[in-house]
């Protein structure tokens, strides 16, 4: 369905702009990833060897932007996170960049500004729906954090760590706890 | 309390996450827990998490327990949690492609969409357009139609999006939308406008005319958007491509406009399409300024599109690039090696030859400190500077030799060695310090493949050289000290000096001799059978053996033997019926890129093997002899356009017709091609087209059998194509009911001349000596008098002739053409051809030497 025509010199006028997006941790594990063209890294083992390799060329430069087998992909690094945002190799970059920093805010948001993996993991959910009103099916969905977040963080009663009352603390604690011992 | 402490302690070392160590069949086990009542919404999104988490690390599910965990997710519609409810939608859109029966949830996603609750419906529409099929579409296209104008922007997004997803597989249904997504093109928020006038412009993409007035229509009244301002300069730049005429002047006048948004995503967008679109380096002058200063600008990715668009247009306007050397020389130093990479090759590519040596010393710096790929990259530039600038090799030589003593893989080391390989073979000057340079790299090399690639650059190109003696002892070393792969190739290299230099021969053989007594097979084979074939003193068999030995297209080789294996495992297998490989050309890419992919080169032959199975009894004629480049038959822009490709075998001829039918309301069926057949061909079948719908190649094959006598294969084929057309839907390409009815169409004639039937190469460079060799073979002399007045001119039209190429020629005020081939049959020949220009025509005299005087005839028919 996605048309890229590599001879042209013009950008192809199209909404199928993001082939994929994703977030690894510190060892360049998948947290979340999604590819949206099904040209593109196909199964989930071509998937894990582009994502390991995109790592490792990008972990240790902070550069913001690597053409990779065919991509252009955009990241941004916090702490023990890594967001990438990949599109095909001709086209705007300054897009995928805006497709990126609004996921990155987005999370930021969601996070309250702890953008860690220890907290994204406890967010997972409302993560999950961001990617989802990121993008659908590799079409810019939305680009404005405040509303993402607005669409994605839905639950009221969810307060943070720190004015949680012990209470609250030790039952949270102890689900969890359960959870561990079940599995 | 302690145990308290040890639980908290256990959760940070897990990093407090349940996510790890997941497991498949226990988490099938705990998807049971959504059927109890009433619904915990808590612990069913913490389950429903891990379920997508799991699919998304790329587990997969069989058919039945994707099946199972869907049909228990729909139980979880009687909880109004938010999350939960928008949870179980993505859990339905990433189900829907492994479960079955997933139209179920149609109802409950419906009711959702038309609810009153805003944050299910943007998210229900998108998760019913991804389950539904076209038959239920129709049931709610009504809703999709009000979603698509609703208030909330999320929802008209939602429905757009949706809209324009469904329009690849049910486009009718999506064009009954257009009017209420035009509406929404004018919506005040971002996204919604973005996406409606994709949705709209998508629906009439076919059709020009309407394309036009919406370009027109929005690009006066501006858009707000970004993205869509984005999308609609591709739109306007698509359009000024298609019409290169005055009337694409107002396009380019919008598009220039955008240049000064105050969006950087725009002016990016426009910059681009202007460097793309327009011609005059004036034209360019505004586009450019804003690249130069996206070059300067502190965000990283910003400097990558300017020096990419800049990297592009240095083909074009090599000067428009120059001019912003400055820019690109700050960026050497740029912390991103992408953009660091870009701006060098850009330099190389558009730099004066006086600045390459200043280049040089920047680089030289800046080598060391990227990653392999991206000094590939370099060498890539470095190389095509040789080409550019002859006089540089000795720079440009050492500076690479110097890169290849450096550290580096085996791939950074292979392009080096090609530039180096590259520079030896197109300048004569720089062939000696070329060759020292591989020599001594070969002292210490530590990759087989690219070790054995030199020593037989170093066997060819050595021999030639002023003094052949120096490099035997480089040679010669490897036979003492390498793997058995390198001493093998070592030993071949070693053979063809003694075969070109008879005063080294004496010595040669001794050192053939040593290597009989080498440990590996395949190095004592080797030489043994090089000291037979130079003990023999037969010029021929050295020639043949040694020198001048074919290397078959592997591919092909493969091929032939398995069907030579199946059909006539008796016979002999005659090597010479492979088409050989022919040398790799470099494939025609853009001067500077960052990244470093190769096209693998296919021959043509390869490239048909497979559509030509469809012959029957294609197996019996042997490997193709040669497939001849596509001709076209029709004019270009016309109704039916039909290519030609001639397969030529031994014996036999297959024409594959190619044929495209480029009307849409059109279904051809039945195709084939009525050949007029000249005269002493007999045509032995013929495989028809049986349908040939808008817009796919298909192919009509008719196999022929070549004449007795090779004069008589000299012809000319009248053709025609004969089809029946049905009408269709221009939209679905279904056809109507009736019948259709039969038609012709004339195609262009289609000749079998004399180039087809040879493999032709280049003389050799002992060519002399095997033409005195040839003396007492047949010979076909004959002398012509050219239509043609310029003797370039006619030199290359008789190549064409005969099939060579251009590199035959030689010679200022005398052209010659010297040139030896295969006849199809496996006849070897040589051509020679004097042309001398006098009083305004050229004169040429002909000579053709071949053991079957009738295969030199045929030469000679071809001119005359």
């Amino acid at each position: 369905m996605v048309h890229t025509n590599l001879e042209g010199s013009l950008f192809e006028p199209t909404l199928y702009i993001v082939k994929g997006m994703c977030i690894l941790d510190n060892e360049g594990n998948r947290i979340l990833a999604k590819y949206y063209d099904k040209d593109i890294l196909p199964t989930p083992k071509e998937q894990k060897a582009f994502e390991k390799n995109l790592f490792n060329k990008t972990h240790r430069a902070n550069a913001e932007i690597i053409m990779l087998d065919g991509l252009t992909c955009v990241y941004k690094s916090n702490v023990d996170l890594f967001f990438y945002v990949m599109g095909s190799s001709h086209e705007n970059e300054l897009l995928l960049q805006s497709v990126l920093n609004s996921l990155y805010e987005s999370v930021s948001i969601l996070l309250r500004r702890n953008v860690e993996k220890r907290v994204l993991m406890d967010n997972l959910d409302a993560v999950m729906l961001a990617f989802d009103e990121i993008c659908d099916g590799g079409v810019i969905l939305d680009s404005d954090p405040s509303s993402i977040v607005g669409r994605a963080a839905l639950r009221g009663e969810d307060v943070p760590l720190g004015e949680q009352t012990v209470v609250q603390v030790m039952q949270r604690v102890n689900d969890l706890f359960w959870e561990i011992f079940k599995n | 309390m302690s145990s308290f402490r040890r639980d908290k302690k256990e959760e940070e070392d897990t990093g407090g996450n349940i996510f790890q160590n997941l497991d498949k069949t226990a988490l099938l086990q705990e998807a049971r827990y959504f059927n109890s009542t009433p619904v915990n919404p808590r612990k069913c999104v913490q389950i429903l998490t891990k379920i997508i988490y799991l699919l998304n690390q790329g587990e997969k599910l069989t058919t039945q327990e994707a099946t199972d965990i869907f049909f228990a997710t729909t139980k979880l519609f009687q909880s109004k949690d938010v999350v939960l409810r928008r949870l179980v939608y993505l859990c339905i859109k990433e189900l829907s492609s492994m479960a079955q029966d997933v139209i179920i949830v149609t109802s409950s996603l419906t009711k959702d969409m038309t609810g009153k609750e805003d944050l299910y419906r943007a998210a229900a529409i998108r998760a019913l357009c991804s389950i539904t099929d076209s038959t239920m579409l129709q049931a709610i296209e009504r809703y999709m139609k009000q979603a698509i104008v609703d208030k909330n922007p999320a929802v008209s997004s939602a429905a757009l999006v949706s809209a324009l997803h469904l329009s690849a597989t049910v486009p009718e249904l999506v064009r009954r939308w257009v009017n209420d997504a035009q509406e929404a093109i004018m919506s005040d928020n971002a996204m919604v406008s973005y996406h409606a006038l994709a949705v709209v412009a998508g629906a009439r993409k076919n059709d020009r005319l309407s394309t036009v007035k919406l370009v027109t229509k929005l690009s006066r009244s501006p858009l707000r958007s970004p993205f869509a301002l984005c999308l609609l300069v591709r739109y306007a730049a698509k359009l000024a491509e298609e019409d290169q005429t005055e009337a694409s002047e107002p396009y380019l006048e919008f598009i220039e406009c955008c240049l000064r948004h105050k969006s950087e995503i725009v002016v990016y967008e426009a910059a681009h399409a202007i460097v793309n679109l327009r011609k005059s380096a004036r034209d360019l002058a505004q586009a450019v300024s804003v690249l130069q200063i996206f070059c300067g600008s502190s965000k990283a990715t910003l400097r990558l599109a300017g020096a990419r668009t800049l990297a592009k247009l240095t083909t074009k306007h090599p000067n428009a690039v120059a001019a912003c050397a400055v820019d690109l020389e700050n960026l050497i130093s740029d912390p991103n090696r992408s953009v660091a990479t870009l701006a060098v090759t850009t330099l190389l590519a558009t730099g004066a030859e006086s600045s390459i040596d200043r280049l040089m010393k920047q680089i030289s710096t800046f080598m060391s400190e990227i990653s392999d790929e991206f000094k590939i990259v370099v060498v890539r530039a470095i190389r095509r500077l040789c080409t550019k600038y002859p006089r540089k090799h000795q720079s440009l030589a050492s500076f690479l030799a110097g890169m290849l003593r450096d550290e580096g893989g085996v791939q950074y080391k292979t392009a080096i060695a090609d530039a180096i390989i590259a520079l030896i073979e197109e300048n004569p000057d720089a062939k000696e310090t070329g060759l020292a340079h591989l020599c001594e790299f070969i002292e210490d090399c530590e990759h087989t493949s690219l070790a054995v690639r030199i020593l037989y650059v170093l066997g060819r190109e050595g021999p030639k050289a002023r003094q052949p003696s120096r490099y035997i002892r480089y040679i010669y070393n490897r036979v003492i000290l390498e793997s058995g792969p390198v001493r093998a190739a070592a030993v071949s290299a070693v053979a063809r000096f003694g075969a070109t230099c008879e005063d080294l021969l004496p010595n040669i053989s001794v050192l053939l001799a040593r290597c009989q007594l080498d440990d590996d097979d395949e190095v004592r084979d080797r030489a043994i059978f090089f000291s037979a074939i130079l003990n023999s003193n037969d010029p021929q068999l050295i020639s043949d053996y040694i020198t001048n030995v074919p290397t078959p297209n592997p591919v092909l080789l493969e091929k032939a033997l398995h069907d030579h294996l199946r059909l006539n495992p008796d016979k002999p297998f005659n090597i010479l019926s492979v088409p050989s490989s022919e040398p790799t050309k470099e494939p025609e890419e853009a001067p500077v890129q960052i990244e470093t992919r190769k096209q693998p080169v296919v021959s043509l032959e390869e490239l048909y093997s497979e559509q030509l199975k469809v012959v029957p009894g294609i197996e019996k004629l042997g490997p193709p002899f040669k497939t001849c480049k596509a001709i076209d038959l029709t004019e270009p822009e016309t109704e039916y356009r039909v290519r030609c490709v001639k397969h030529i075998f031994a014996r036999h001829l297959i024409l594959q017709f190619e044929c495209l039918n480029t009307l849409s309301d059109q279904l051809l069926e039945k195709v084939r091609v009525r050949l007029e057949s000249a005269p002493g061909y007999k045509i032995l079948c013929e495989v028809p087209c049986e349908q040939l719908p808008y817009d796919k190649q298909g192919s009509v094959f008719c196999l022929l059998e070549f004449p007795r006598g090779p004069i008589e294969t000299l012809g000319t084929f009248g053709a025609t194509l004969e089809f029946s057309v049905r009408d269709c839907d221009p939209t679905t390409g279904l056809p109507d009911g009736g019948d259709g009815y039969s038609d012709t169409y004339p195609l262009e004639e289609v000749d079998v001349g004399c180039a087809e039937q040879f493999r032709a190469h280049v003389a050799p460079d002992d060519w002399e000596a095997s033409w005195e060799r040839a003396a007492s073979a047949a010979e076909a002399s004959d002398t012509f008098v050219l239509s043609q007045s310029d003797i370039n001119e006619a030199a290359s039209a008789v190549c064409d002739h005969l099939g060579l190429p251009k590199a035959a020629i030689s010679g200022d005020a005398v052209k010659e053409i010297r040139g030896g081939g295969l006849w199809r049959e496996g006849t070897p020949m040589l051509v020679r051809a004097r042309l001398v220009a006098s009083q305004g025509s050229v004169t040429m005299k002909l000579t053709a030497r071949s053991p079957r005087e009738d295969v030199a005839t045929l030469l000679l028919a071809a001119v005359g």
